[in-house]
């Protein structure tokens, strides 16, 4: 998804000189083409992810188009002062690049996870938040983000595989994908978890669960009317997400629901907030934390009554 | 040089004004920065209102936002701000609050208030104004406790390592942090030293003396290759005796008495 997201990016440099990407320090071979191609529009800073925002902030005073690149948690958490008043409050064109969704660097460990970064910036003034799931709309992304406004915030993490012929569903940042109808309950998921929840309304159809599916891969501002949609029609609203359980999608649903007087049952599957001590591979966490598709279905089986 | 001294004492006064109008703190932080401030928007940079949009200007970041007020009353006297700007200072609706704000506009850069933001904002301006190939430089003015913050020292590297030579940081050193002196805080010193560790071209000077303040900002940058450093000397509520080197005034706002104490020494220390 990343060497997708990047190849495109390297296009647009090649076209518009006023873009510029930042890393720092990181992203082995993946800015390859746009080093080879551009550059002057290429710049690692080394190992300082305070530096890098600061100084896309400045670049951005002066009419660039800056892209910054990190893990998740080093882009996030540890430049989020940074990007709350350098690039938020000043509303600039600077874009986010966290790679890392979730458990993605699985065998990495907890500083390598990004499970919080959706909520913290959430609550950044000015943020968009964008989240592919797959490489066709991770381009997609690409090439939406370069005449973006303000501040942008592109959660990459594992590309899922879904779609008919692998075109991009994601049409415009703001305005979640439906992709797949149904009448009983409301599946809601973000980013890796579009795949999984795919699959697991696949899984609910043999109990005789028709589940629409909404991509919600724009989590700010989220896109309220799909909710509002569902909220006299589904007796059931679940949202999927590979992030904490507190801030990020469930919790951005949660708020629209409440405020529309939602009076179906509603439940948030997400990682909890207090990890286990278990070491595993993405595929494995997920089964940890009950985000397979296996686990997910029994799980909302359960809830519905059906088990 | 003496123009620049009763501009001095003319900002010395409003920034009095400001404080004690609002009941604010800072006016320690302000002072120990008025010469230069002075010193770089008279004569120092290329800046005017009237091309407060030209992309040949050159840019002023005040990281160290607490002491606004300075920076206020030099835009006003410089003809960026009116009156009515500056009465709007930290009031109820106003137009200023007690830290820069970019969103306001009237000359002001870069918002700040948090340290140790000016310089990166400030490298990332000159790096791309150095791609454009403009003359414009860009300016950062910090407190010496902005010398704490790792984010100043990433971008002190950055710009060394990077040949920023259109870049120029201009540190208040006024030896006071804000629980106590430096030297008891976080000792700085070598501090020009460090800079030359870092590739920079530093010159130390008296930050209130005209004469070394005008030659300096005459003679940028200090080296073809590299960001340069103004290390300013200073003296923490400079201008009036009561409040020079004293912590209390990083916080206390002048009562009737000491104010009235004030303006005589500002007026005084203006020769005729």
């Amino acid at each position: 998804m990343r060497k997708a997201f990047y190849e495109k990016m390297a296009d647009i440099a090649a076209a518009n000189r006023d873009v510029y990407f930042l890393t720092a320090n990181l992203g082995y071979k993946f800015f390859d083409e746009i080093r080879q191609n551009s550059p002057e529009q290429f710049l690692d800073v080394g190992v300082a992810e305070q530096n890098m925002i600061g100084l896309a902030a400045g670049m951005a005073l002066c009419g660039k188009s800056v892209y910054c690149y990190s893990i998740i948690p080093f882009l996030t958490l540890r430049a989020c002062e940074q990007v709350r008043v350098d690039v938020c409050y000043h509303n600039l064109p600077v874009k986010l690049v966290g790679m890392g969704a979730g458990f993605t660097y699985g065998q990495e460990g907890f500083t390598h996870f990004g499970i919080e970064d959706m909520a913290v910036m959430r609550a950044m003034p000015n943020m968009t938040i964008v989240v592919p799931d797959t490489i066709e709309n991770a381009v997609r992304v690409a090439e939406l983000s370069e005449n973006f406004k303000g501040p942008l915030y592109i959660r990459l993490g594992r590309a899922g595989v879904h779609g008919v012929g692998n075109k991009a569903t994601l049409k415009s940042i703001g305005k979640a994908s439906m992709i797949r109808e149904g009448k009983d309950c409301l599946l809601i998921a973000i980013g890796n978890m579009v795949s999984v929840a795919q699959q697991v309304s696949e899984s609910l159809a043999v109990y005789g669960i028709s589940t629409r599916v909404l991509n919600m891969h724009t989590l700010k501002p989220l896109d309220g009317m799909a909710l509002l949609e569902s909220v006299k029609t589904h007796k059931f609203i679940f949202t999927l997400e590979e992030h904490s359980i507190q801030g990020g999608l469930g919790s951005a649903v949660a708020e629209v629901l409440a405020e529309a007087g939602y009076r179906g049952k509603f439940q948030r599957l997400g990682i909890p907030e207090k990890l286990d001590q278990v070491i595993g591979d993405a595929d494995y966490l997920w089964e940890h934390y009950g985000l397979s598709a296996g686990k997910v279905t029994r799980r909302l089986l359960k809830i519905i009554g059906k088990v | 040089m003496r123009n620049n001294d009763r501009l001095a004492a003319q900002v010395r006064q409003t920034i009095l004004d400001m404080i004690c109008r609002t009941n604010g703190p800072h006016i320690g932080p302000c002072y120990s920065c008025v010469d230069l401030l002075v010193g770089l928007y008279f004569g120092g940079m290329n800046v005017s209102p009237s091309k407060s949009e030209s992309p040949n200007r050159d840019r002023f970041v005040f990281s160290k936002g607490h002491a606004s007020p300075a920076l206020y009353a030099v835009l006003h006297r410089r003809g960026f701000l009116t009156d009515k700007d500056v009465s709007g200072f930290a009031t109820n609706g106003g137009t200023f609050q007690q830290h820069p704000d970019r969103n306001v506009g009237k000359g002001i850069e870069v918002s700040t208030g948090s340290l140790g933001h000016g310089l990166p904002v400030g490298a990332g301006m000159a790096y791309a104004l150095k791609k454009d190939k403009s003359r414009a430089r860009v300016f950062v003015m910090i407190s010496d406790g902005e010398l704490d913050e790792g984010s100043t020292w990433e971008a002190i590297l950055f710009a060394g390592h990077h040949k920023l030579n259109n870049l120029v940081l201009i540190v208040d050193y006024n030896r006071m942090h804000a629980l106590g002196p430096s030297k008891k805080t976080l000792d700085l010193d070598p501090l020009a030293g460090k800079f030359r560790a870092f590739n920079w071209a530093a010159k130390v000077i008296d930050g209130h003396s005209f004469k070394a303040i005008n030659k300096t900002l005459a003679t940028l940058p200090f080296h073809k290759n590299m960001p340069s450093v103004i290390v300013a000397e200073t003296l923490k509520g400079k201008g009036v005796s009561f409040m020079e080197n004293d912590l209390r005034w990083h916080y206390c706002c002048p009562d009737e008495k000491e104010r009235a104490w004030a303006c005589r020494e500002i007026k005084a220390g203006v020769k005729p």
